[in-house]
């Protein structure tokens, strides 16, 4: 029951995070690139105020799927990294923790834009 | 016969008033449904990794991350994301798939400007900014943290 709640509770915040996109994509016509720099800093923000936390700790997978969640993990690595090694921490440790993801990115995008042949639209 | 014409472009306004509200809102319902499916497989990842595969909360994270981008990079080089981005809209975009959508699509259509300024510069034509303004954003948060503590 516990985990059927968990899955709920992704699919609501996960929803709805997304909504807001759409939102904003219906209204002001902001390019989906924007969409996304502008969730990342909105992630960032929100994980700086320690706001962002307790929808992570309700939702799951539905606050760290969106991409306000690759905003939530880049500003906790440089808290993290501001807390144990100082000035290098604060500057670095965003992309620490995010390392995994952004090298993900790189490889399989790389290998998916090699292999397929682009489809026309 | 006048009466009727007004008629039919009163109906007309009223048509062109709410075609667009109720496309918009349509719209907002595929985004929550893509978006909120789209992180149930999320979800559902990172509860295989924690139940089955016993990772710590960093691996958790790191392994949802991995496999989301995989699959979001597999299904937009199958050609399947994009149609899926037809129906979802931002449901679609938002998500960690969309932001590897965003990586695949424009570095798999500039293949023929070849390897190094084809593939490798477009593959950042959009997660470039995303890098950018996100890594800068969690720097300042860093230091902000540094000063408060």
């Amino acid at each position: 029951m516990d985990t059927f709640l968990d899955f709920v509770w992704a699919f609501v915040i996960g929803g709805a995070i997304c909504t807001v996109g759409q939102l904003i994509l219906s209204y002001t016509r902001l390019t989906s690139a924007r969409i996304l720099v502008l969730f990342v800093v909105l992630g960032v923000v929100l994980a700086g105020l320690g706001l962002y936390e307790p929808i992570v700790a309700l939702a799951g997978a539905g606050a760290t799927v969106p991409l306000t969640g690759f905003g939530y993990a880049l500003a906790n690595g440089a808290i993290e990294g501001a807390r144990e090694d100082g000035i290098i921490g604060a500057l670095m440790g965003g992309l620490r923790n995010t390392a995994a993801g952004v090298s993900a990115a790189i490889l399989f995008g790389y290998l998916a834009a090699v292999i397929f042949k682009p489809h026309t639209k | 016969m006048k009466i009727s014409t007004d008629k039919s472009k009163e109906y007309q306004a009223v048509v062109q008033e709410r075609m667009p509200k109720s496309k918009v809102f349509s719209q907002l319902v595929r985004a929550f449904l893509v978006g909120g499916l789209i992180c149930c497989v999320g979800e559902g990842v990172r509860q295989i990794a924690q139940t089955y595969l016993s990772m710590d909360e960093k691996g958790v994270s790191a392994f949802v991350s991995i496999v989301m981008i995989f699959l979001g990079s597999l299904l937009t080089g199958l050609g399947v994301y994009d149609k899926l981005g037809k129906f979802a809209g931002a449901g679609s975009v938002v998500p960690i798939t969309g932001f590897a959508n965003s990586i695949v699509a424009p570095a798999m259509e500039h293949k023929v400007e070849g390897y190094v300024l084809g593939v490798g510069a477009k593959l950042f034509s959009i997660a470039g900014p995303v890098l950018v303004y996100g890594t800068i954003a969690s720097m300042i948060v860093g230091i902000i943290a540094l000063i408060v503590e």
